[in-house]
């Protein structure tokens, strides 16, 4: 809490570890000291729910039709019929979250004003020269990416320690300082910039009603779709912070920056991520849900893998089953289609069809948002921008959701959607701007 | 300036176009894909014919006068050539994705060309009319006044217009298109790009509203009615769509054909 107090602004601390612990859990931990380890313990968890997520591929693997029994010839069928359907359930929330972002951004000026910076990004881009504002934004990138990394390597660490509690505190933490401050404050920005009054017992009893649902919701027990709704709140939430507090050039290489190591460390043989999907898979652990939004369709209690020695936060799709590995940022996202819990299982009333479903980490939601609201709030009122940007997003994810259904393992979903979205930023913003501007001056279409 | 001008324009530019989408292609995650990958094609389009008008302005030096004129017309000409490029090129990869889907499970119906035609149009359309009146929609929630130095006071509604006949004149296209190259018939590709240089041409003369905006509508409604008939509709059909005699006639009913 000291460092906390002791910070500019509270998001400023929390903007790091949020950003990690995004991907795992709501960012309020960060805000905390002991969000260092958390966030190490979110990284774990998320690694670990992706590991589930393998393990899962693996069990699940012959079980992929749905249906117990059936011939493995099945299964690219079926992977194939549900592919555009997984695809529909992703973009989804991704355009939710994306809208909630720009809409916040176009209308709450507090968003885009600038107040000060988060200790992980300490040079300032108020230099008179271009060259120095590059080096300070490089530099500002590699301090955050490498407070990523230590963060991921602490987590890959508590988690092989078995330090359930730890990471579950953190969590608990995470999603208390999300759910509640950085509602409360956004709450307090949109009122002002609409100019309505609230009387402190009203907004005590929403936010609190708020807050205490948004708890139960991710970390026990809720209907899928409320879970769902505050999963993509707490990101668009996280990623407000982040575009609030990220400098400008510093905001576009770190995305950059990111995009490349989620990569290697999803898809490199000694990538953490990849050691902790491994250590997961050894345990054949569960993934803690509050990491990871979840589409899945249908439930049920009675899950084969219920492993007790997790904490309470078993959420409902806690479905061992399609787990969408995807971290919260930076990590690697894999998006996999797991297929429903195993025939075994005392599950005879599962609706198998009805249980695929995709996973996401919070960390992409948060990043493809930071990138569409950067768009949003740099491009000089341009709506064009932004547009393109979540064009390209959208299209990253579904080229990236093809090749989650080839090759069939743990895929990062940054690189490509990144990628794309950061292409088409630059090139709308520099060159169709100025063509489609001057052709709406002359009344010109095309 | 006000709150109707933004919600009447935004309706009448994309109220079709919308309605389009949520009848035909939200309930099916399949034509959503296809109409995302569509709006991407033609965004790629437009980029290219950025960097075209870029590189062509500073060649030029950026020199004020009328070579900018100039300029800007020939961007918008080869603009439209690149367009419908990218046209050909997504029916290119949809032919090739339409093989693979079919090669891999040929139970399954994977959607007709000519359902893949409509929807890549819509995808075309909808990307240009909002990249085409967007900024001018949220200028219009703002403060001002418009024609104050002489222009017309229409401006808001003639561009809403215009915007929606864009829409529907490239589901049109798209469907006239696809199917001139499913048939081989290549003069059906030129009246599409012809008709499109007609139409983007007329909008120079922008100074008589009406006569771009009523010439457009003309140029429209004949698209639409050579698209309803390549589309395999006819006569008949429309009767019987019309009276609601025969359900299997209507759009978004029909199979792979």
């Amino acid at each position: 809490m000291l460092t906390f107090m002791a910070s500019d602004s509270e998001e400023e601390v929390c903007d790091e570890r949020t950003s990690l612990m995004s991907a795992e859990s709501p960012p309020p931990r960060c805000c905390q000291e002991a969000r260092q380890g958390l966030e190490d313990g979110e990284n774990a968890a998320q690694w670990r729910s992706q590991d589930s997520e393998e393990d899962l591929d693996d069990a699940d693997r012959y079980v992929c039709s749905g249906v117990p029994g059936q011939p493995l010839g099945l299964e690219e069928e079926l992977t194939l019929k549900y592919g555009a359907k997984h695809v529909i359930m992703l973009f989804v929330p991704v355009t939710l979250c994306m809208i909630v972002v720009v809409a916040t951004i176009k209308s709450v000026r507090f968003y885009t004003e600038k107040n000060g910076q988060l200790i992980y990004t300490p040079f300032t881009e108020d230099t008179p020269s271009v060259g120095q504002r590059l080096l300070n934004s490089v530099l500002n990138t590699l301090i955050m990416i490498s407070v990523i990394v230590a963060m991921t390597i602490f987590l890959v660490v508590l988690y092989k320690y078995r330090c359930y509690k730890f990471i579950h505190g953190w969590l608990i933490m995470s999603s208390l300082m999300l759910l509640f401050l950085f509602t409360y404050i956004y709450l307090g920005e949109v009122l002002k910039t609409y100019n309505v009054a609230m009387d402190y017992p009203t907004l005590f009893l929403t936010v609190w009603n708020f807050g205490a649902v948004g708890m139960v919701c991710i970390h026990w027990k809720g209907p899928l779709v409320l879970q769902q709704a505050y999963l993509i709140m707490i990101s668009a939430l996280m990623a407000l912070v982040f575009i609030k507090y990220l400098p400008e050039w510093s905001a576009w290489v770190i995305l950059g920056a990111i995009s490349v190591y989620d990569l290697v460390a999803v898809l490199c043989p000694k990538g953490p991520l990849r050691m902790l999907v491994e250590t997961a898979q050894e345990r054949n652990e569960p993934i803690f849900p509050a990491l990871i939004y979840s589409s899945a369709m249908v439930w049920t209690v009675g899950m084969a893998k219920l492993d007790p020695s997790s904490q309470g936060a078993l959420q409902l799709p806690y479905d061992p089953e399609m787990e969408d590995s995807y971290d919260s940022f930076g990590e690697p996202s894999y998006p996999e289609v797991f297929e429903p819990p195993l025939p075994g299982s005392p599950e005879g009333e599962l609706e198998e069809e009805e249980e695929r479903g995709v996973k996401l980490g919070l960390g992409d939601f948060i990043f493809y948002s930071v990138l569409v609201g950067k768009a949003a709030a740099t491009g000089s009122g341009d709506w064009n921008t932004t547009l393109a940007c979540f064009v390209a997003i959208l299209i990253g994810l579904c080229l990236t959701l093809l090749l989650l259904a080839v090759f069939k393992k743990a895929l990062p979903a940054l690189p490509i959607s990144i990628t794309f979205g950061l292409i088409f930023y630059f090139s709308t913003d520099n060159l169709v701007r100025p063509f489609m501007d001057t052709l709406a001056s002359h009344q010109l279409y095309i | 300036m006000t709150a109707a001008v933004f919600f009447g324009c935004a309706f009448i530019a994309f109220g079709p176009a919308l309605a389009l989408y949520i009848f035909t292609i939200a309930t099916e995650p399949l034509r959503v894909i296809f109409l995302i990958i569509g709006a991407f094609f033609w965004l790629v389009s437009l980029l290219f014919s950025s960097l075209f008008w870029f590189m062509a302005r500073t060649i030029t030096d950026n020199k004020d006068g009328p070579i900018q004129k100039y300029l800007l017309i020939l961007g918008v000409l080869v603009s439209v050539l690149i367009q419908e490029m990218f046209r050909f090129m997504y029916y290119k990869l949809l032919k090739k994705a339409s093989e693979g889907l079919k090669s891999i499970n040929p139970d399954e119906t994977a959607p007709s060309m000519r359902l893949l035609a409509y929807v890549s149009g819509l995808g075309f359309g909808i990307m240009s009319g909002v990249f085409a009146f967007v900024n001018t929609l949220s200028d219009s929630l703002g403060p001002g006044t418009v024609g104050i130095h002489g222009d017309s006071p229409q401006f808001f509604l003639n561009s809403a217009f215009m915007t929606l006949v864009i829409i529907l004149l490239h589901v049109f296209w798209g469907i006239i298109f696809f199917d001139g190259c499913e048939k081989k018939k290549w003069s059906a590709l030129l009246v599409v790009l012809l008709t499109h240089l007609l139409v983007s041409a007329l909008t120079f003369i922008s100074s008589h509203y009406g006569i771009n905006l009523v010439s457009t509508y003309i140029i429209m409604v004949l698209m639409g009615i050579w698209a309803f008939f390549v589309a395999g509709g006819s006569c008949r059909s429309l009767k019987f769509c019309l009276l609601c005699q025969d359900k299997d006639f209507l759009l978004f009913n029909q199979r792979s054909r």
